[in-house]
């Protein structure tokens, strides 16, 4: 089982449920895997006080230039798609932070001036307690593209296991390569005009996937609907509603998840697995 | 010796787009010759590192100097490669910016001025 969590924008409470989630699965008879793939902003292991066990840097080739080999006939800039190579005045210019790693470069250049080089542009850290295991991407700094980073964290995903993916927010690309290939997504939102905004965004994105997905309305407020309408409208389930509640804002922003400053969350949390489950399994 | 101005529009009388890698046009003017033209910036349209694709437009122009506003780290790197010099103001019509570059009063950027998305 294969759960995504994914919201349109940052600070909805994606980590809030994904730890919760996690920690309410901890005495289910298979494994339980939780792979931060936020890999910007890795924020999972601060409610986890588990001593990393191991780390694995995540590398990317990009051209090297032999000044002696090239003669400086521009097919590299041509063939880039993302501006990576420039060339100036006889002097060729490589931007590692705009490449994406293609290869048209290397295998374009008629004199073999162009060499891959590995870039370091991430690691993997992964921490384990008893069945419970904790991956975590984290991006370098100075590097902007977080897919392969990403992938390399869901390169650890176990088939037997509960493997519960937090993503990063947005609806872009990082965000594709998290839901992929996962069983089911749940959408963290808020009740505001952007909470929804972006949430229609997602439903649209995972609906051109073809992943079922749900909701989890945060900072509930009873008085506003405006979530409600839509998930009537599109026959979107609500999963879950945490409600606007300065305690729980107050334990979280101390590194305490959901289920451990309140314990009558853990049935809940319990309750949108199972539900999760009976809808993949329809 | 030519010098571009990043503009929002194409005349000595438009004002400064002091966003280089997104500016609508650059005006060029040839110091020897006097004359002025302006070319579109290309650049901006591309997908990723507009800032380079700016810096290989005016490179291909054949611009010695150009004077802008934000300047981030790839376009700099990228006309320093050019060996285009890179002068700084902050707002006004490019004949004004033409003319405090002239006096001397414009400050030459040694760095990038903003970070790797303009911001
Ligand atoms: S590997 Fe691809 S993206 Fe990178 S510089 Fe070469 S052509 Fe450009
Ligand atoms: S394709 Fe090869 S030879 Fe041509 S400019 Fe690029 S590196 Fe130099």
């Amino acid at each position: 089982m294969r759960i995504s969590i994914a919201s349109g924008k940052g600070g909805t409470g994606k980590t809030l449920v994904a730890t919760s989630l996690a920690l309410s699965l901890m005495d289910q008879p298979r494994p339980v895997q939780l792979l931060d793939c936020d890999v910007e902003e890795p924020n999972a292991h601060i409610f986890f006080k588990m001593k990393q066990a191991g780390s694995q840097k995540v590398f990317l080739p990009i051209p090297k230039v032999d000044y002696d080999q090239c003669q400086y006939c521009g097919k590299c800039v041509e063939v880039c798609q993302f501006n990576a190579i420039a060339l100036m005045k006889r002097t060729l210019v490589i931007f590692p932070d705009v490449c994406h790693s293609c290869g048209g470069c290397w295998y374009l250049c008629p004199t073999e001036a162009l060499q891959p080089t590995p870039r370091e542009v991430g690691a993997v850290g992964i921490s384990q307690s008893g069945s419970f295991t904790l991956v975590s991407g984290t991006l370098k700094l100075g590097t902007h593209i977080s897919p392969p980073v990403i992938k390399a964290v869901r390169a650890k995903e176990d088939p037997d296991s509960i493997v519960i993916i937090d993503g990063p927010p947005g609806s872009s690309c990082p965000v594709m390569t998290i839901v992929d290939g996962t069983d089911y997504c749940i959408l963290v939102t808020e009740p505001t005009p952007f909470g929804l905004n972006d949430l229609v965004l997602a439903v649209e994105m995972l609906q051109v996937l073809g992943i079922a997905c749900g909701v989890v309305i945060n900072r509930d407020v009873p008085e506003n609907d405006i979530i409600d309408r839509y998930c009537e409208d599109k026959g979107l389930p609500i999963l879950l509603r945490i409600p606007l509640k300065t305690e729980i804002a107050r334990a979280y922003a101390k590194g305490i998840t959901l289920v451990e400053s309140d314990p009558h969350w853990k049935p809940k949390f319990l309750e949108l697995y199972q539900r999760v489950v009976r809808e993949v399994a329809q | 010796m030519r010098v571009a101005v990043s503009a929002s529009g194409q005349t000595q009388l438009d004002e400064l787009n002091p966003r280089l890698g997104r500016c609508e046009y650059f005006v060029i003017v040839d110091d020897v010759s006097g004359e002025t033209w302006a070319i579109e910036n290309t650049g901006r349209l591309s997908t990723g590192a507009a800032g380079i694709a700016t810096a290989t437009l005016l490179h291909n122009h054949q611009v010695d100097v150009v004077i802008t506003g934000n300047v981030g780290p790839n376009a700099f790197t990228a006309l320093e490669a050019a060996e285009i010099k890179v002068y700084t103001g902050t707002k006004g019509k490019v004949q004004d910016l033409l003319e405090q570059y002239r006096n001397g009063n414009l400050s030459k950027a040694s760095g990038p001025n903003v970070g790797p998305h303009g911001s």
